[in-house]
């Protein structure tokens, strides 16, 4: 446990005390006040009912944030210390695997969590502002963080795993960029078959990522996604492991 | 297996696809010892050690370390080592201090202990005045105390040492080599080198290695030995050329002699003893009886150099 809390605070320390970490946020900042300036202006054009979290979350805002920035977050986590060498010296100290893959995953997954709490703010202000009827839900917000947290996890332990194969950065944030579109492709393909209609059509339903956002936004907290996330999360570290133990049986 | 021995390696081989880098590697480390390995580069010298140190696995062979197998046991192992890579890599982030307590943290120290083994191993490396600094703006020799403050920051059993002194200037490779020697007054140390005067200075005992091989294996002293014992004497004589050869061909303990005229009168002999007599009276003796003037009278002892050269040589000449 002291492996594992020492290595995960210094996965935190290396995004802080370089300049990655600050511009991965001022980069995710960026985004996000783009988005949230069109999704004003929208809710000026036309007031509605729904919940600020359900206008941000059903564009596709979100998604081209996800996409972009989290290959970037999970880059480092192997590939660098391979790189630098740094590998080295880690493995050589009494450390095990797991300790090492579960501490990377955590930093990582810690800091894209912290790039997504400047949210909190926006609906803060849009509270401020909004006139009538306009009601802040704890409930609601909880559940698009816990959303936000398990897809979140899920793309974090994809780039743990492209990172943990490769020694280049670069080819590591474009493996978990490949990886993670491609995730996302499959997921639009339930706009394209019916739903329900066909056996592909339901799997495709299942996988949808855009509508399990859409419903954690929402406040539908559904099963499904909530078993989905983890498990798929768990088959990526899963297999980080194995190639972090590889080096054993090389 | 008795409690003296810190490293022992048997038969070990590792493969590459392609190429062995490690063939059939057999030797010990006792307890106390400082021991080189030496090799011109690819000898598979930074191999052995990877393996030493779990990074790797070995193709065949077994490898204890304190009497814990690398493979099966590599956690107890990791725990009793102090590892430094080639290049050694650091956190270039980091500050010094911050490097050192994260690493010994790293290694199981708890919190107090943490903090008193990096204040000793700051002192023991002489990094107490930069320990604020980030890893990354100090000098390379400052760098390399860093990397050996982490190998002795846990009081590991055996440090072990890729290249030490790779890429320093001379005041600094004099200063680290200083560090090792006076760690090794409490640690096994193991380093690997293909600077020849880094063992001749540091260590006690020295494996050779060829091209993944153990060509020799011994102390300093008996290396030397068994490559010259005898050892070549030079004199520098001011005498008639005929008169000191005639001299050296009438004594009939030099086995071959050389006469070279040097400055002046002086010739310069090389001689050769037939049996390992040291011949430097013999040949003072001879110049005071023929009232000859003698003005340098030496006995050259064989470098590392000469030794790594011959037994290369005696290598190549068996195969032939």
């Amino acid at each position: 446990m002291q492996v594992y809390f020492t290595l995960v605070r210094r996965e935190l320390g290396g995004y802080f005390s370089s300049l990655t970490g600050y511009i991965i946020i001022a980069a995710v900042l960026l985004l996000l006040g783009l988005s949230f300036v069109e999704v004003l202006t929208k809710l000026n054009a036309a007031p509605t009912d729904a919940p600020i979290t359900e206008i941000f979350f059903v564009t596709f805002y979100f998604w081209i944030i996800l996409l972009l920035t989290a290959p970037v977050m999970t880059m480092r986590t192997f590939a660098l210390e391979r790189f630098s060498g740094t590998y080295e010296t880690l493995m050589t100290a009494p450390v095990g695997d797991l300790a090492v893959v579960m501490s990377k995953f955590t930093g990582a997954l810690v800091f894209y969590i912290l790039t997504w709490l400047p949210f909190l703010g926006y609906i803060l202000l849009v509270q401020r502002f909004a006139t009538g009827g306009f009601v802040f839900d704890p409930y609601i917000l909880g559940s698009t963080f816990l959303g936000l947290l398990l897809i979140g996890a899920l793309y974090m332990a994809i780039g743990c795993f492209a990172s943990a194969l490769t020694n280049s950065q670069i080819v590591a944030a474009i493996l978990s960029y490949a990886l993670g579109l491609a995730l996302f492709v499959l997921s639009l393909r339930s706009f394209m078959s019916e739903p329900g209609s066909s056996v592909a059509g339901k799997f495709f339903e299942y996988i949808a990522m855009t509508e399990h956002m859409e419903n954690f936004a929402r406040g539908v907290i559904d099963t499904r996604p909530l078993v989905l996330y983890p498990s798929l999360t768990v088959l990526f570290l899963f297999l980080t492991l194995k190639v972090v133990q590889s080096r054993r049986w090389r | 297996m008795s409690d003296d021995v810190m490293i022992e390696v048997s038969n070990l081989t590792k493969r590459y696809p392609g190429h062995t880098a490690v063939a059939d590697v057999s030797f010990a480390v006792g307890r106390g010892e400082i021991v080189g390995l030496l090799g011109p580069n690819g000898a598979g010298k930074s191999t052995i050690l990877r393996i030493l140190s779990c990074f790797m696995t070995a193709t065949t062979g077994t490898v204890r370390v304190a009497g814990f197998d690398v493979f099966h046991e590599s956690d107890e192992v990791r725990r009793r080592i102090g590892y430094m890579p080639e290049n050694n890599p650091l956190h270039l982030d980091m500050r010094v201090k911050e490097y050192l307590k994260f690493r010994a943290r790293l290694k199981g120290l708890s919190f107090g202990r943490s903090r008193d083994r990096v204040g000793v191993a700051m002192e023991q490396c002489g990094l107490t005045h930069v320990s604020r600094k980030i890893v990354g703006q100090l000098s390379k020799g400052y760098r390399q105390r860093v990397g050996l403050a982490d190998a002795l920051v846990h009081e590991p059993e055996l440090i072990i040492l890729d290249e030490p002194t790779v890429g320093l200037d001379p005041n600094q490779i004099r200063s680290v080599r200083q560090l090792i020697k006076d760690l090794g007054r409490h640690h096994t140390i193991l380093l690997s080198t293909h600077l020849l005067p880094e063992v001749e200075l540091t260590c006690s005992r020295i494996i050779i290695l060829h091209e993944g091989r153990v060509l020799a294996s011994d102390t300093r002293e008996n290396l030397q030995h068994q490559i010259n014992g005898n050892g070549q004497v030079v004199a520098e004589i001011a005498a008639p050329r005929e008169e000191l050869i005639a001299c050296w061909r009438e004594m009939e303990a030099v086995e071959t002699f050389d006469v070279a005229p040097a400055d002046g009168e002086y010739f310069r002999c090389t001689l050769r003893a037939a049996n390992g007599e040291d011949l430097r009276s013999l040949v003072f003796s001879a110049a005071r009886d023929r009232g000859w003037t003698l003005r340098e009278l030496s006995r050259s002892h064989a470098s590392l150099e000469d030794i790594f050269v011959q037994v290369i040589r005696q290598e190549k000449e068996e195969k032939v």
